[in-house]
């Protein structure tokens, strides 16, 4: 049996989200959705996985804190500040608890700086986005006013075909992909 | 149309006799002591009650939609604000005959020159810092806080007649809402100076005003996130769903850090700068040894509980955790507020005790049985409000 690609073209993100809805609640597959900005409620209609961004944002902060602390320690207490010791306000110098207050900012700083940074790097390393990728998106008007589905179904199958009419796709292309 | 059931009733009774109680021994065995116990846990409930009218007020100038769901909860809670500020302003005037010594500057003598008690720094404030202007700034602040208050209110029913975008209501609403923002923004800034920072008179910190507002915040949201969650749970508010839930809990959250922040630059610079006239503010708070534990344990846990439990999208979502940490920030900023007044007018013998918990606990019937008393003055769900479908559908 060979497959075809379906490409449905949608004008607006309610009418998309609804037929994704009913498309799902038929037991086929959304292989992706192209949409030029987030659709609220997508990802979930979609039943896509839960995202572990957050996960790693927490791991990234914590990273960022330890480095910040171990900079710190390093500059003003262990390392540096052993041989040349600094008098700050007359803030005792050779411990780090006592001193901590003072390198409250340099610590929650390289958290957000490390936590913002590796999320974004996580982004683009989990999409494949580095320099010189191309595009993804099977049509170029996804990148202005319009929503594209794409299915991968049986190339018999003709139910698809009008459901996706009935839910208010604006154009239907396929195309056949040669069996492997 | 909410109605109150019997054990609710039953409870708020319960705790204003505990209250009156607590009250009546204070003033019995230490008048001194029970005067800060009720300018404390006065303010603490002001501060609830006048953010429900900031957060009104800003939903009307931000035209939000995902609050509407909830605008009679904020609504109920703003109609606190009278009592407090009836309490607060006779706390005044009782400093103002000296039936009190919170505010050490108004004491007979200490601004006139050859007095024993004259303090030259208090003197030299006395163009602000003088019994008449202060009665009066305290009383424009209130009038114009219940004012706002009433008139929101007043908007918000004739807004369920009208609905629509540009109608009366919808623009009135927006209009008182923008004025009172501009005035809160300075009255709220000078209230804290006038009934809280001047305490303390020769101190003074530039972020105070801020610091306050971020506590009202703080205890604000949670309050509100607290009676959306038991309202819920009573089976009222049907539409609100987790989105807003999860919304209220971001505030919460936020607004924890945020008085974490403010709490840490007033501190941290103040200690970092190690000025004489700005350390003493914190030497009475650490090195008393009975406000030591307090001053760390409030300041540790009204930035921990809420940072670990509510840091995940679940948690802010999960009715147990949102209320383990609300619970835990209003106990939390609660002693943070006896640690805002003791340490200036009690010194070292102030310890936060049992009359306290039971003056706060007869403010807290007492706010129980007004706001939930003005839940069933009118329906629970707004009708005809513009965004009302937009909040229903919320998503995030």
């Amino acid at each position: 049996m060979s497959k075809k690609v379906i490409h449905a073209i949608f004008d607006d993100e309610e009418i998309l989200l609804q037929s994704v809805k009913e498309i799902r609640s038929k037991k086929y597959d959304i292989e992706e959705v192209y949409s030029p900005f987030p659709v609220h409620g997508l990802d979930h209609a979609l039943g896509l996985k839960e995202t572990r961004m957050a996960i790693t944002a927490f791991i990234y902060g914590c990273i960022g804190l330890s480095f910040g602390g171990l900079l710190i320690y390093y500059i003003m207490i262990s390392g540096v500040g052993k041989s040349w010791p600094m008098n700050i306000g007359g803030k005792p110098n050779f411990t780090f608890y006592q001193n901590v207050p003072s390198f409250v900012p340099i610590m929650f700083e390289c958290t957000v700086l490390f936590a913002g940074h590796l999320m974004s790097l996580t982004y683009f390393y989990r999409n494949k986005l580095y320099p010189g990728a191309s595009t993804k998106s099977p049509d170029p008007r996804t990148t202005d006013d319009k929503f594209l589905m794409e299915l991968i179904v049986e190339d018999s199958d003709k139910e698809i075909t009008k459901i996706l009419k009935s839910t208010g796709a604006s154009e239907i292309n396929e195309k056949n992909i040669e069996d492997e | 149309m909410y109605k109150i059931s019997k054990s609710t009733h039953l409870l708020s009774l319960v705790l204003i006799a505990i209250g009156l109680i607590s009250t009546v021994y204070a003033f019995i065995n230490d008048s001194h002591a029970a005067w800060t116990s009720l300018i404390f846990n006065n303010y603490f409930f002001l501060g609830i009650s006048i953010f429900a009218v900031f957060f009104v007020a800003l939903q009307h100038v931000a035209e939000a939609g995902w609050s509407t769901v909830i605008k009679r909860v904020p609504e109920a809670i703003m109609t606190f604000l009278p009592y407090t500020c009836a309490v607060m302003i006779f706390i005044v005037i009782a400093a103002m005959l000296h039936w009190n010594h919170i505010y050490h500057w108004m004491e007979v003598g200490i601004m006139t020159e050859g007095a024993p008690n004259y303090d030259k720094i208090i003197a030299g404030k006395e163009a602000y810092l003088n019994p008449i202007f202060f009665l009066v700034r305290s009383i424009i602040y209130v009038v114009v806080w219940i004012y706002c208050a009433k008139r929101l209110r007043d908007i918000s029913l004739q807004g369920d007649l009208e609905g629509g975008i540009g109608k009366n209501s919808y623009n009135k609403g927006i209009t008182v809402s923008a004025w009172f923002i501009v005035f809160f923004a300075v009255s709220s800034s000078m209230a804290s100076w006038d009934w809280i920072m001047s305490i303390d008179t020769h101190w003074f910190s530039t972020l105070f005003g801020w610091y306050i507002f971020s506590e009202w915040s703080a205890i604000g949201f949670t309050t509100i996130l607290l009676f959306c969650l038991f309202l819920k749970k009573q089976g009222y508010l049907q539409d609100l769903n987790d989105s807003i839930i999860h919304d209220l809990g971001k505030w919460v959250f936020a607004f924890s850090v945020v008085w974490t922040y403010m709490w840490f630059s007033q501190f941290m610079l103040i200690w970092y700068a190690n000025i004489p006239e700005e350390v003493t503010y914190f030497m009475e708070r650490i090195e008393l040894s009975n406000y030591r534990f307090l001053f760390w344990f409030s300041a540790a846990i009204n930035f921990v509980v809420p940072t670990i439990v509510l840091m995940s999208r679940d948690a802010k979502r999960n009715t147990n955790f949102l209320i383990v940490a609300s619970v835990v920030i209003l106990i939390g900023h609660w002693i943070n507020s006896y640690l805002l007044f003791a340490p200036g007018t009690l010194h070292d013998h102030g310890h936060l005790g049992l009359t306290d918990l039971g003056m706060g606990l007869g403010f807290l019937g007492l706010f129980f049985y007004v706001v939930f008393r003005s839940l069933t003055t009118r329906p629970l769900s707004v009708k005809h409000h513009p965004f009302l479908d937009e909040s229903k559908h919320l998503h995030t």
